[in-house]
């Protein structure tokens, strides 16, 4: 086994220790930059929601904030993002660059993307649900986590397994910023050297890791579908 | 127990405003069953959504239970609301939640222990007659089923008031009359006040105390069912009123010259209608013994409204001229209206 891999990734059994190190990068980098995402993403979302006209917390002002900072933030490409950033990832970080660096403009990269899922997901749900808990006496609290939340529970897993994979995505340019990971390996190694074997394992990793991502947000779909 | 005075709603979208509701003001009391009838457009939803506040009306006075509504804050408004179920022509049940989950979501936060809401869920499904669904989801139940759900969520809190927004409009006429039925029992055994919209006179006809005829926006005319199907003053009650009726039909058969309608000589096509509460003698059996006359019935269409005979017969007679002309003036001294619809008398 050992000698047939030596054989046909010959580049990749040699760099075995930075093949290891780049994939737990680019994991540690989707699921930092992915929690801290899922949790913003998902408030915005839901401000977004309620304070759109006809909403139950309507409020034009708020609305228009956060409904113009999530578009200019879509329209940056992420790799002019990554350096825009830096000094913000400074303050935060305490460094711009290495995975704690990248960790910052990834989630400025993936928040405006995951709102604009929540909030269709959100808009999805029958408008008579949120009229019905109304005309039942809830508060607007309970409206969010009782009716707009807990009955897009699918929907939701669906916009957050999309955000994910288009994470992983964003991940392999932050090597930029130098944060390694499976798109700096593949770059560095791949194409730099001309190894072509470590361009066609990284590829297969990151299809991997994106069944999985598939695979687990279908499954929550299917357990909140009935 | 609802009072709206001076009720007026408008929508302002761009430039133009559209006035929902203009100046509506009606009582409705304790314990009865008040059915809105109007077109699609005529107001009567966002009228209905006046009383709970799901519309804030631009002008006027909502007082439901004795509170004024518009005087309250967002939290009293919460906790009136509690008390004012409503149904939706689309159900609007949870589908993430089992039947027994949509009844004990209003529960939630009423200081009942989950022991007590459980049972108190199961009180209510055995109540709508669906004791046997609540680890069901509600994509897995029939229109008229999760109407049931909707109605068992509805009255969860125990309201005092029942909207029920084109509650029936979704189902077909044997679900529909069931769930009529089931309101009516409500109505007879809790008390509940129940308001009804609909677009259907038979709603009406088949449950409604008193009702309110609207069109754009006004209530045109109100009043006990039974005397709004006896005497219809205006055009567009007159016209819900056929919708429910096939006595007119009549008039289409004339005009395809039906060989039914057909008339020999000193015959003439005549439809009477009852419209007295007191219509028990056998009129038609009466009159054609005592005037020796033959009365053929094209149409009959007699309903039980309030518990009085209401509709009517479409008859040709035939017989002597004088016989038949006595006849007439017996039927209308009986308080029968007779309206002679073709003559073939006069080409004698």
């Amino acid at each position: 086994m050992q000698e047939f891999l030596n054989n046909i990734i010959p580049n990749v059994m040699a760099k075995l220790p930075d093949f290891y190190a780049a994939i737990g990068d680019t994991l540690l980098m989707v699921v930092w930059s992915g929690a801290i995402s899922f949790v913003l993403g998902l408030t915005l979302g839901v401000l977004i929601t309620v304070t759109k006209p006809g909403g139950i917390l309507e409020n034009k002002i708020v609305y228009q904030i956060l409904d113009k900072l999530v578009s200019l933030f879509r329209s940056i490409p992420f790799i002019i993002l990554l350096t825009w950033v830096m000094p913000v990832s400074r303050a935060i970080m305490g460094t711009a660059i290495y995975v704690r660096g990248a960790i910052v403009p990834l989630v400025f990269g993936a928040v405006p993307f995951f709102t604009r899922q929540v909030e269709s997901a959100l808009a999805e749900l029958d408008g008579g649900l949120v009229e019905a808990a109304l005309s039942m006496g809830s508060t607007p609290l309970e409206i969010i986590f009782r009716v707009y939340l807990k009955e897009s529970v699918a929907a939701i897993a669906r916009g957050t397994t999309i955000t994910a994979i288009s994470l992983l995505n964003l991940t392999a340019m932050a090597g930029v910023v130098g944060a390694g990971g499976l798109g700096d390996f593949a770059i560095r190694y791949g194409h730099d050297r001309n190894m072509l074997d470590v361009t066609n394992v990284t590829v297969l990793v990151l299809v991997i890791i994106v069944c999985i991502m598939e695979f687990a947000g279908g499954k929550v779909v299917k357990k909140n579908t009935h | 127990m609802i009072e709206l005075s001076h009720i007026s709603k408008e929508f302002v979208s761009g430039k133009r405003t559209v006035h929902a509701v203009q100046d509506v003001s009606l009582t409705i009391d304790k314990g009865e069953i008040f059915g809105m009838i109007g077109f699609s457009g005529a107001g009567k939803s966002t009228l209905v959504r006046c009383i709970n506040l799901l519309e804030r009306p631009t002008s006027g006075k909502v007082i439901v239970d004795g509170q004024d509504m518009l005087s309250l804050s967002a939290k009293e408004l919460r906790q009136a609301r509690k008390k004012i179920g409503m149904i939706f022509q689309h159900f609007n049940l949870m589908p993430s939640r089992t039947v027994a989950g949509n009844v004990a979501y209003p529960l939630r936060g009423s200081g009942l222990s989950k022991q007590q809401i459980a049972e108190k869920v199961q009180r209510l499904l055995d109540l709508v007659g669906i004791g046997d669904k609540a680890e069901a989801y509600p994509k897995q139940l029939s229109g008229g089923q999760k109407q049931r759900v909707a109605i068992a969520r509805a009255l969860a809190n125990d309201p005092n008031v029942l909207l029920c927004d084109e509650a029936t409009s979704a189902l077909d006429p044997q679900t529909t009359k069931a769930i009529l039925q089931l309101l009516k029992h409500l109505n007879e055994t809790l008390g509940i006040t129940v308001v009804i919209i609909t677009h259907e006179m038979a709603v009406v006809k088949e449950i409604c105390h008193r009702v309110a005829v609207m069109e754009h926006g006004k209530v045109v005319e109100s009043g006990e069912v039974f005397n709004i199907f006896a005497n219809p003053r205006e055009d567009i009650t007159k016209n819900f009123i056929h919708t429910t009726s096939n006595l007119r039909k009549i008039e289409e058969l004339i005009a395809e010259d039906s060989p039914v309608v057909k008339l020999n000589p000193g015959e003439l096509i005549v439809r009477l209608s009852y419209i007295q509460r007191n219509v028990s003698e056998p009129l038609i059996s009466t009159v054609s013994r005592k005037f020796d006359i033959v009365l053929n019935i094209i149409f009959s269409d007699i309903a039980i409204v309030q518990d009085a005979p209401i509709g009517g017969t479409v008859a040709i007679i035939s017989g002597e001229r004088e016989q038949i002309t006595q006849a007439i003036a017996y039927l209308i001294e009986k308080n029968v209206g007779v309206e002679v619809i073709k003559d073939a008398r006069v080409s004698e």
